[in-house]
């Protein structure tokens, strides 16, 4: 069996009242990269921080390389630093203004009480492609997606088993994202760190994730192998995920239709008794305003979801509209 | 057709501590009656200065030239007085953030009530009704209720809408949508898109949608504007522009832009190599030539003109064999 770089069993997160993550079961493959998408409030950047131990999990564990850092204080936390690292989407916001380039690649270095530290910030630039003599440079001297390569550097200069990635391309123009997300995904490769990949855009992680899971309001809706996702999703909240992003080809966005969901999302301080999902579900019955739906192994592959109208074979409601195939293929006005 | 706005060699700009920084370089596109035109480009291309300079939205550091004319009348170089009388009434903006247009300490109803009474001069019965009417044309579910919240009882989506009232509230000839579904989640932007649509189709207004999204254009626009570093370098009807792109900065644009279904199967994702120049003063060259796959030596020593056909390109070396993106 490979050996698991992550395993989060049950992590419950509130602050005060608020729920923001409410029972999580996550596990990570050595090497491998899952997406966790969720949109805002869905408490995937909180599942990201309680797993880097930014935040002391209310309940639940989490496990790096088998040892399970929940409620390690700070000192007994320290060995296992190394092993994880976070990226987050604002590099401007997680670079301190006040020090060089070189100084915030190496600090992890420095605080391990590492040798050589300027060698391996040297290297540690080199492969985010950026020049060594960028270390002499302050932060504000970048650009958005250099300083990103730069948050990028300082990650894996410790070569952490699990990278945790809170949306780190989202803050970028389209050319810079493609370069950082190739930039990342080659870096995987090579190194071959296993990677949380934190974000709102289904879109953004198709090709570099092994497994995608799907967050809504601080639980996991559905989770399994990239080609199932993209390819049957069985949740309905998936299926309108998938829908409602645009496509950038005018004849066949103008032939879908998206799934409208509602505007008014649910608060995390009073979720939905039953399915969370409910309140905003084309598809919803009785039995999801009150029972809540338990997480079922559907198809091969550990492909999981939580919903009630999803059968065990993985079949169920598809609640994105059909177009037409003529639709499809004619350019011009919207579909009716 | 006369169109309803005509913005011709429109530069802007602006006194910098380090000297004069020009943002946008002769700028010159029409917008039809009932037109939805998608300026597109990234951070710094100068799309939001464009935006800005129609109504006169720009600091005082901004010189703006050329020429913005709205239904005939001239809007650079407008006395105050004009330009007061045709923001909100004739052009209207919408932003990205809808918090910072709306005032937290009023209910969303007594922001509408006041642009009706305002710009229209309805009595305080007539605005309210018409409130409630506006909300519900915007998709508001139970408008009755809604028109007594205040901005921060809205969700993101809501306030959007609310703003999409407020500005459509005089029945502007023209709407401005600065980014409007980038601070949303996307199953939230795709119902703000439906509000848009239907108001280009109930209402007949004009449409300037601002956006880096070409998922977003793709979905409303008629026609499309692409901009580079202050100039547009492309502009074409939606469906030409997307399947024969001509600019290598569309094609790279359109090629870098990850879509759901589409990368099963890639290794990667096309860049654009290099950055977007800063320009102090527009240079004569094409501002992309060193960032371009098929420059020539022309395209670093002369500026390319937007060419004269319906699907126009400012490009020594354009695409024209079909793409794959």
């Amino acid at each position: 069996m490979d050996s698991l770089a992550l395993e989060v069993e049950d992590l419950v997160m509130h602050f005060g009242p608020v729920r923001a993550v409410d029972g999580v079961t996550l596990r990570i493959r050595q090497g491998s990269v899952v997406a966790l998408v969720g949109e805002s409030g869905s408490g995937k950047s909180t599942v990201g921080r309680c797993i880097v131990r930014l935040l002391e999990p209310t309940g639940g564990t989490v496990r790096l390389a088998g040892a399970d850092i929940t409620h390690l204080n700070r000192r007994r936390l320290r060995p296992h630093r190394r092993d994880v690292s976070i990226v987050f989407q604002d590099p401007a916001g997680s670079l301190d203004p006040r020090l060089s380039v070189g100084d915030i690649v190496g600090e992890p270095l420095r605080l391990m009480r590492r040798k050589d530290i300027s060698a391996k910030v040297s290297e540690s630039l080199r492969r985010v492609g950026l020049r060594p003599e960028v270390a002499q440079r302050a932060p504000h001297e970048l650009s958005g997606g250099q300083r990103q390569r730069v948050s990028i550097a300082r990650a894996l200069i410790s070569e952490p088993r699990l990278l945790v990635a809170d949306e780190p391309t989202s803050a970028l123009d389209v050319s810079v994202q493609a370069a950082v997300l190739n930039l990342l995904a080659d870096l995987q490769r090579d190194l071959g760190f296993a990677c949380l990949f934190i974000t709102h855009d289904l879109s953004a992680v198709e090709y570099l994730a092994d497994e995608v899971a799907v967050m809504y309001l601080g639980q996991l809706v559905e989770q399994g192998p990239r080609a199932r996702i993209f390819g049957s999703p069985a949740h309905p909240y998936t299926q309108a995920l998938l829908s409602a992003a645009p496509v950038p080809d005018p004849a066949e966005q103008r032939a879908r239709r998206p799934v409208l969901l509602g505007d008014d999302l649910p608060s995390a301080i009073d979720p939905p008794p039953g399915c969370r999902f409910h309140t905003r579900c084309p598809v919803a019955v009785d039995t999801c305003r009150t029972v809540v739906p338990e997480r079922r192994t559907i198809g091969e592959g550990g492909h999981q979801v939580a919903c009630h109208l999803v059968n065990d074979d993985g079949t169920g409601p598809d609640v994105r509209p059909v177009a037409s195939q003529s639709q499809l293929l004619s350019p011009g006005r919207e579909a009716p | 057709m006369k169109p309803v706005l005509a913005v011709k060699d429109l530069s802007v700009t602006f006194r910098t501590e380090d000297g004069p920084l020009s943002a946008v370089d002769r700028v010159s596109f029409d917008v039809g009656d009932g037109e939805v035109l998608a300026v597109v480009g990234e951070s710094g291309c100068g799309k939001s200065v464009t935006a800005m300079s129609i109504a006169g939205l720009l600091p005082r550091t901004a010189t703006v030239d050329g020429s913005v004319e709205l239904d005939g009348t001239e809007l650079i170089g407008a006395d105050k007085r004009t330009l007061r009388s045709i923001r909100g009434r004739e052009v209207a903006y919408i932003f990205q953030e809808p918090m910072t247009s709306l005032n937290p300490v009023f209910t969303v109803g007594h922001q509408i009530i006041e642009v009706l009474r305002t710009h229209i001069g309805l009595n305080r019965q007539a605005a309210h009704a018409r409130a409630i009417e506006l909300l519900k044309l915007v998709g508001i579910p139970s408008a009755e209720r809604r028109v007594g919240d205040y901005p921060h009882q809205l969700s993101g989506g809501m306030r959007q809408r609310v703003m999409i009232a407020m500005a459509v509230a005089c029945d502007p000839k023209v709407l401005i949508a600065d980014e409007p579904t980038t601070a949303l989640d996307v199953t939230i932007q795709a119902g703000i898109l439906d509000v848009l649509r239907g108001l280009r189709e109930r209402l007949g207004t004009s449409i300037v949608l601002i956006t880096h999204d070409l998922g977003v254009v793709a979905d409303l626009a008629d026609r499309v504007a692409v901009m580079y570093a202050g100039r547009v370098v492309e502009t074409a009807d939606v469906h030409d522009l997307f399947a024969h792109p001509e600019h290598p900065y569309t094609v790279g644009l359109l090629r870098a832009s990850p879509a759901a279904g589409r990368h099963a199967d890639a290794q990667r994702l096309n860049e654009i190599p290099g950055l977007v120049p800063v320009l102090t003063e527009q240079p004569d060259a094409c501002t992309f030539a060193d960032r371009c796959p098929r420059a020539l030596d022309t395209c670093t020593s002369s500026q390319p003109q937007l060419t004269d056909r319906p699907h126009r390109v400012a490009c020594w070396n354009p695409v024209r064999e079909p793409v794959e993106v």
